[in-house]
C-alpha cells in the first residue's frame, strides 16, 4: 500500500515537473507564412513506409526543395489516418484552414473528398488513387498505372531466372497490389512462356512475418527471381537476402537500398511531375477537374536499374523495348 | 500443378513450419509462466514489438546480435515490470491493461523507429547454424538440424520449462499462487512476488519472440511488424491447456497448417488466397472443440489478489 | 446455544446495491487515470521537444473546442458505445469479448449484403432491415465463441481471437471478389470497397457538411435498454448473476453456460450493429479498414465507463473525443501519428490499474458502514 502511494506521488510529482520545464519546448502549429503555399497531405499510413505514403511525401518534400524550401511551400501531413472519418475530420480541418492544396493519399478518402470539396471552392482537393473528380471543378484525381512497371520487371525477370521458376508475394488482390501483379505475371508469360509464376498471397498488408514465409516457400520451390508489393513486402526481401543468387523486383519505391546485392530493378511512383502541375494550374486558376495517371509516357513511372547488379544486356534491351512498347501503346500491360 | 505429396514439399512445409513456430513458442511459452501464476497478460504483441525494434536497432548500431538479444530481453523486462506494476499492484483488470500495454508498445516502436531510423532498413541477423552429423540424416537431418539457435533455443525451452513448472519449488509455487493465492500466501509464499516474477519471465521470453522476428527471421523492422502474432501467442496458450508441451503442439499446429496454405498457394492449387489464409485459424478453433483432453485452466486466472479477502 | 441465523438475503436487492456513492467513484477514478496518463505523456512530449501544453490544448480544443469537433467526437463515440455496451453485458457474465473486431465486420458485411441486393426497397424498411442483418450476423460471430464455450469449454479468447482473423479474411475474399466495386473493377484500379450503397439504406446525416449522422440516437437508446435489460429483466439478472458468482448462481439453478453464450451473442450482435451504423451512417459502403479498431477501443471506452451501460454514454464520448482531440494535436504539433497511440497506451493501462483506487475506498466504506450497522444492532 505504501509503496503505490509512493509510485502514485512519484508519477504525479515527475510529470509535473516535466510540465513545468515545457517552457523550453517547441511552438505551437507553425505560424502562417504570408506568400508561402501552404499544401496538406492526409496518408493512411506512415511517411517511412517504403511504399505508398512515403512516394507522396518523397515527392512533396522535393518539391518543396525546388521551390526554395519551407518558406516557399509550407508542408503538412496526418499520418496512419487508415480510419476514415479521422481522415475526414484532417481533411476538413486542413481546409477550414485555408491551406491551398489539401491531398487525401488514399483510394478510401474518395467519399470524404467528395463530401467536403463543395463546401471550400476556394481550396484545391486532390486524392488517389482513382480517376473520379465526380464532377467537381476543385478537385483532382490521380492514380499510377502499376502494371507498367510490373511488365517490365516480368520481362526482366523472365529473362533472368534460371531455375525457370518465379515467384509473387502479395498482400491482398486489391488496388495496384494486384495491377502490379497481374502486370508482372503478364510480362513474364509474353516473354517466355516456359517460365512458371506461382502466386501467394498472405491476407495482410503489414504481416511482415507472413510476406517472409511466404517468399522462403516460394524460394524452396526452386524461385530465383522474386516480386512483390505492399509495405510489408520488405520481409521478402530480407528473406531473399539470405538465400544465394535469388534476385528481387521492387516496387512503389526504389528498394535498391534493402539489398543492394539482390535488387534488380525497381518501379517507382513519381508524383513531382503531377504536384508540379497542379501546382501550376492553381496559380493558373484552374482548381481541379482533371484526372492523372502515372505512366512511363508521361514519366510518372520510373524504372530504377541497380547498377551494382550485372543485368545482360539482352534483358535490358527486353526491358527497355517493353517501355517503348509500354509507352507507345504497342505492349498491352494488363492481360 | 505439381505433385503436391512430394517429399520436397514436406520438407518445404517442415521447414517453414519450425521457422513459423519459433517466435510464438517463445512468447507462449512465456505466457504460460504468467497464466500459470494467475495473471492473463494480453499485452504479449506489445512487448514483443518494442523488443523487436530495439533488438533491431542495437543490431543497426552495433552490428551485435548477442547484444541485441540481451536488449530485447532487458526491454521485455521492463515490459514484463509495468505490466506487473499495473496488473499486479493497482489490482488492473487484466484483460483491459495487457490491451493496453499492447497500444503502448505499438505506439512506442512506431514512434521511436520513426524518430531514431527513419525508414525500413535490413540488418544482418542470426545465421544458420548447421549441427555436424546431426545434419546428416537423411530427410529429417537438414529440416530439423540446419537452423538460426533461437529455433534451437525455442525447443529447448519447452523442456526446460516443463522441468521447472513441474519439478522445481518455483514451479510449484508459481502454481500455487495461480490455484489458490490465498491458501499459497496463508504458507507464506508472496503472491505479489511470484506473480511478479512470472510476468516477467513471460515479459523477457516475448521479448525475445520479438527479438527473433527482427534479427533472426525477418531481419528488418517495419511499423507493427508482429501483425497480431502476439495475440494468436496468447490464444495458444489456452489451446496447450498451460503446459508448455501443449503449448508447443499448439504452435506447431498453427504454424504448420501457415506453412501449409503458404506452400498450396504457392504451387497453385485452385482456391482463393485469403479462404487459404484462413485456414490456421479454422483449424485451430476445430482441434480444440474437438480434442477431448484439456488442461484446467488455474483457478485463480484473470483474477485480483487482495490479501485477506480471497 | 441459539445461533442466531442470518435471513437469507434477496438476491436482487444484493446485487442492484449499488450506491450513488460508489457509482460517483466509479466514474472519478478513470478520468483520474487518463489525467495521469496525460501528465506522463507530457515527459514524452518533451522529448519530442513539442510543448505538452500547447499540445494538449491543441486536443481539447479539436475535441470540444468548436461544434465540428463536437460531431466528430460523437461521430466516434457512437460505434464505441455501441461496442462497449456489448462488452459490458459480457463483462456482467465473466466473458471477455476480444472479438469485437470480427463482429463489427460480419454485421457491415451482412446489412451491406442487404442494401446491395434490395436497392429499390423503400427507404425505412431497408434501414431497418440493414440493421437487423448487421445485429443478426454479429450475433451469430459472438454465438459461436459462446457456444463453444459453453458446450465445448473452448476458452472465448482464444476463439475470439481466431474469429477476428477469419472474418478478417472473409471480408478480405468478399473485397477481392464477389461484393468488389464493380466500377472500381472497369476503371481498372481493383480498390478494396464495395460500391456504394443505395440512397434508401443511408442513415440520415443529421448536420449537414459532417459526419454526423443518426446512428447515434441508435447507440443512445440501445444504452438506455441495455440497462433496462441488465438491472429490470430475469435474463439481465441471471447474467449478472453468473459473473458475481458462479458458484452460487449454479446452486441456484442458473445456467452458467448457457447465459455466458446469450451474453457473447448479445455482446457479438451489438459489435455487429455498431458496424453496419459505421457503414450507413459514416462510409455508404465497406472499404478497406473501416472497423477503425473499434473492437477494441469499444473494451477501453467500456472500461472507461465502469462497464456500467449509462455510465458509458460519457466514457465513449470523452474517448471518443480523446481520439479524435489527439488527431487534431498531431496535425497542429505535426508529431508522428505512433505518438498518439503510445498516448493512448498509457491512457488505458492507467485507467485500468485506477480501479485500486476504488476498492479500497470501496472496500474501507464497507467495513464502516458494516461495523456501523453492527453497533446500531448492539
Amino acid at each position: 500500500m505504501r509503496m503505490m502511494r509512493f509510485a502514485v506521488v512519484a508519477v504525479l510529482v515527475l510529470s509535473m515537473a516535466g510540465v513545468v520545464m515545457a517552457g523550453g519546448g517547441r511552438e505551437a502549429a507553425p505560424a502562417v507564412d504570408d506568400g508561402a503555399l501552404r499544401i496538406a497531405v492526409v496518408m493512411p499510413s506512415a511517411t517511412n513506409d517504403m511504399a505508398f505514403s512515403q512516394s507522396m511525401w518523397t515527392a512533396l518534400t522535393a518539391v518543396q526543395a525546388e521551390m526554395g524550401g519551407p518558406s516557399a511551400l509550407q508542408l503538412s501531413y496526418s499520418e496512419n489516418m487508415f480510419v476514415v472519418p479521422d481522415a475526414a475530420g484532417a481533411l476538413r480541418d486542413y481546409a477550414s484552414q485555408g491551406y491551398d492544396i489539401v491531398i487525401g493519399h488514399g483510394s478510401q478518402y474518395g467519399s470524404s473528398i467528395q463530401d467536403i470539396a463543395p463546401d471550400f471552392p476556394d481550396t484545391v482537393f486532390a486524392w488517389g488513387t482513382d480517376v473520379n473528380t465526380f464532377g467537381l471543378d476543385n478537385v483532382y484525381a490521380y492514380t499510377a498505372a502499376a502494371e507498367q512497371g510490373g511488365y517490365v520487371n516480368g520481362v526482366l525477370a523472365a529473362l533472368m531466372t534460371r531455375s525457370g521458376q518465379v515467384g509473387v508475394t502479395g498482400p491482398v488482390e486489391v488496388g495496384d497490389a494486384k495491377t502490379y501483379i497481374d502486370g508482372f505475371v503478364n510480362g513474364v508469360r509474353q516473354t517466355d512462356s516456359a517460365v512458371r509464376v506461382s502466386q501467394s498471397w498472405t491476407g495482410s498488408f503489414s504481416d511482415v512475418a507472413a510476406m517472409t514465409a511466404a517468399a522462403s516457400t516460394h524460394i524452396a520451390n526452386g524461385a530465383d527471381a522474386l516480386t512483390g508489393s505492399s509495405q510489408s513486402v520488405v520481409g521478402s526481401v530480407g528473406v531473399a537476402r539470405e538465400s544465394d543468387g535469388v534476385l528481387w523486383f521492387g516496387t512503389q519505391a526504389d528498394q535498391t537500398d534493402l539489398a543492394p546485392e539482390l535488387v534488380v530493378a525497381s518501379q517507382i511512383y513519381d508524383w513531382t511531375d503531377m504536384l508540379r502541375e497542379i501546382i501550376a494550374n492553381r496559380q493558373a486558376g484552374r482548381m481541379g477537374g482533371e484526372s492523372y495517371i502515372l505512366t512511363f509516357a508521361n514519366d510518372g513511372l520510373k524504372m530504377a536499374f541497380n547498377p551494382a547488379i550485372d543485368i545482360p544486356a539482352e534483358a535490358m534491351e527486353a526491358a527497355l523495348a517493353a517501355i517503348e512498347g509500354i509507352k507507345n501503346g504497342q505492349i498491352r500491360a494488363m492481360p | 500443378m505439381r505433385d503436391i505429396f512430394s517429399f520436397n514439399v514436406l520438407a518445404g512445409v517442415l521447414q517453414t513450419m519450425l521457422s513459423l513456430a519459433t517466435p510464438f513458442l517463445f512468447a507462449a511459452v512465456g505466457e504460460t509462466f504468467s497464466q500459470l501464476s494467475g495473471v492473463v497478460n494480453l499485452g504479449v504483441d506489445g512487448i514483443m514489438l518494442l523488443s523487436a525494434f530495439f533488438a533491431f536497432y542495437t543490431v543497426l548500431l552495433t552490428g551485435n546480435i548477442w547484444l541485441g538479444l540481451l536488449v530485447a530481453i532487458i526491454v521485455g523486462l521492463l515490459m514484463g515490470l509495468l505490466m506487473s506494476v499495473v496488473s499486479v499492484t493497482f489490482k488492473a483488470q487484466q484483460g483491459i491493461s495487457g490491451i493496453g500495454l499492447q497500444i503502448l508498445g505499438l505506439g512506442l516502436s512506431s514512434l521511436l523507429f520513426k524518430v531514431l531510423v527513419g525508414t525500413v532498413r535490413t540488418v544482418s541477423g542470426f545465421r544458420r547454424m548447421r549441427i555436424p552429423l546431426l545434419a546428416d540424416i537423411p530427410f529429417l537431418g537438414p529440416i530439423l538440424f540446419n537452423n538460426t539457435v533461437l529455433v534451437y533455443a525455442a525447443f529447448l525451452l519447452v523442456p526446460v520449462s516443463w522441468f521447472i513448472l513441474e519439478r522445481t519449488t518455483l514451479g510449484l509455487k508459481i502454481k500455487a499462487v495461480g490455484q489458490n493465492p490465498s491458501a499459497a500466501d496463508s504458507v507464506g509464499i508472496s503472491v505479489n512476488g511470484i506473480r511478479y516474477l512470472s510476468v516477467c519471465i513471460g515479459s523477457a521470453l516475448a521479448g525475445v519472440a520479438g527479438a527473433s522476428i527482427s534479427i533472426s527471421i525477418s531481419n528488418l523492422f517495419q511499423d507493427n511488424i508482429t501483425a497480431g502474432q502476439g495475440f494468436i501467442a496468447v490464444a495458444l496458450v489456452y489451446f496447450g491447456g498451460w503446459s508448455p508441451i501443449g503449448v508447443m503442439g499448439g504452435a506447431l499446429l498453427f504454424s504448420f497448417a501457415t506453412s501449409a496454405q503458404i506452400w498450396l498457394q504457392v504451387l497453385g492449387v485452385d482456391i482463393p488466397a485469403s479462404l487459404a489464409v484462413m485456414i490456421p485459424y479454422i483449424l485451430t478453433i476445430v482441434v480444440l472443440t474437438v480434442s477431448v483432453n484439456r488442461g484446467k485452466q488455474p483457478a485463480a486466472l484473470n483474477k485480483q489478489f487482495f490479501r485477506g479477502e480471497n | 446455544m441459539k445461533e442466531k441465523r442470518q435471513k437469507p438475503q434477496d438476491p436482487n436487492q444484493l446485487l442492484s446495491r449499488d450506491s450513488w456513492f460508489e457509482l460517483g467513484l466509479r466514474t472519478l477514478f478513470p478520468f483520474l487515470g487518463v489525467l495521469v496518463a496525460l501528465l506522463v505523456s507530457a515527459v514524452v512530449l518533451l522529448f519530442l521537444r513539442v510543448n505538452p501544453l500547447a499540445a494538449y490544448a491543441a486536443m481539447f480544443r479539436g475535441a470540444f473546442g468548436s461544434m465540428s469537433g463536437w460531431y466528430q467526437t460523437f461521430v466516434k463515440a457512437t460505434p464505441l458505445l455501441l461496442v462497449g455496451l456489448g462488452i459490458c453485458i459480457a463483462f456482467k457474465a465473466s466473458v471477455i469479448n476480444i472479438g469485437g473486431e470480427g463482429q463489427i465486420i460480419m454485421g457491415a458485411l451482412a446489412g451491406t449484403a442487404v442494401a446491395l441486393r434490395f436497392p429499390d426497397a423503400p427507404a425505412f424498411m431497408l434501414v431497418t432491415t440493414c440493421l437487423l442483418a448487421g445485429f443478426l450476423a454479429g450475433a451469430f460471430w459472438g454465438f459461436i465463441p459462446g457456444y463453444l464455450k459453453a458446450r465445448f469449454k473452448v476458452n472465448e479468447i482464444l476463439s475470439t481471437i481466431m474469429m477476428n482473423h477469419i472474418a478478417l479474411q472473409f471480408m478480405n475474399y468478399l473485397l477481392s471478389g464477389p461484393m468488389m466495386d464493380p466500377e472500381a473493377r472497369s476503371a481498372g484500379t481493383f480498390l478494396a470497397q464495395t460500391a456504394r450503397l443505395p440512397a434508401g439504406s443511408w442513415l440520415t446525416r443529421i448536420v449537414p457538411q459532417t459526419l454526423m449522422h443518426s446512428g447515434v440516437y441508435i447507440a443512445l437508446t440501445l444504452a438506455i435498454l441495455v440497462y433496462v435489460f441488465l438491472w429490470r429483466t430475469t435474463i439481465g439478472f441471471r447474467i449478472r448473476a453468473v459473473g458475481l458468482n458462479p458458484q452460487a448462481s449454479l446452486y441456484s439453478a442458473i445456467n452458467v453456460p448457457v447465459n455466458q453464450a446469450l451474453s457473447m451473442t448479445l455482446a457479438g450482435g451489438l459489435a455487429g450493429l455498431a458496424g453496419i451504423i459505421e457503414v450507413l451512417g459514416v462510409h455508404r459502403r465497406i472499404i478497406e479498414g473501416f472497423t477503425g479498431g473499434y473492437g477494441f477501443t469499444g473494451i477501453v471506452a467500456a472500461l472507461l465507463g465502469s462497464l456500467h451501460p449509462i455510465g458509458l454514454i460519457p466514457a465513449s464520448i470523452l474517448f471518443g473525443g480523446l481520439l479524435v482531440g489527439a488527431n487534431t494535436m498531431q496535425r497542429a504539433m505535426q508529431v508522428p501519428a505512433a505518438l498518439i497511440q503510445a498516448i493512448l497506451g498509457l491512457v488505458v493501462l492507467f485507467v485500468s490499474g485506477s480501479t485500486l483506487g476504488i476498492q479500497q475506498i470501496i472496500k474501507k466504506r464497507r467495513i464502516s458502514v458494516t461495523a456501523a450497522i453492527k453497533e446500531d444492532q448492539s
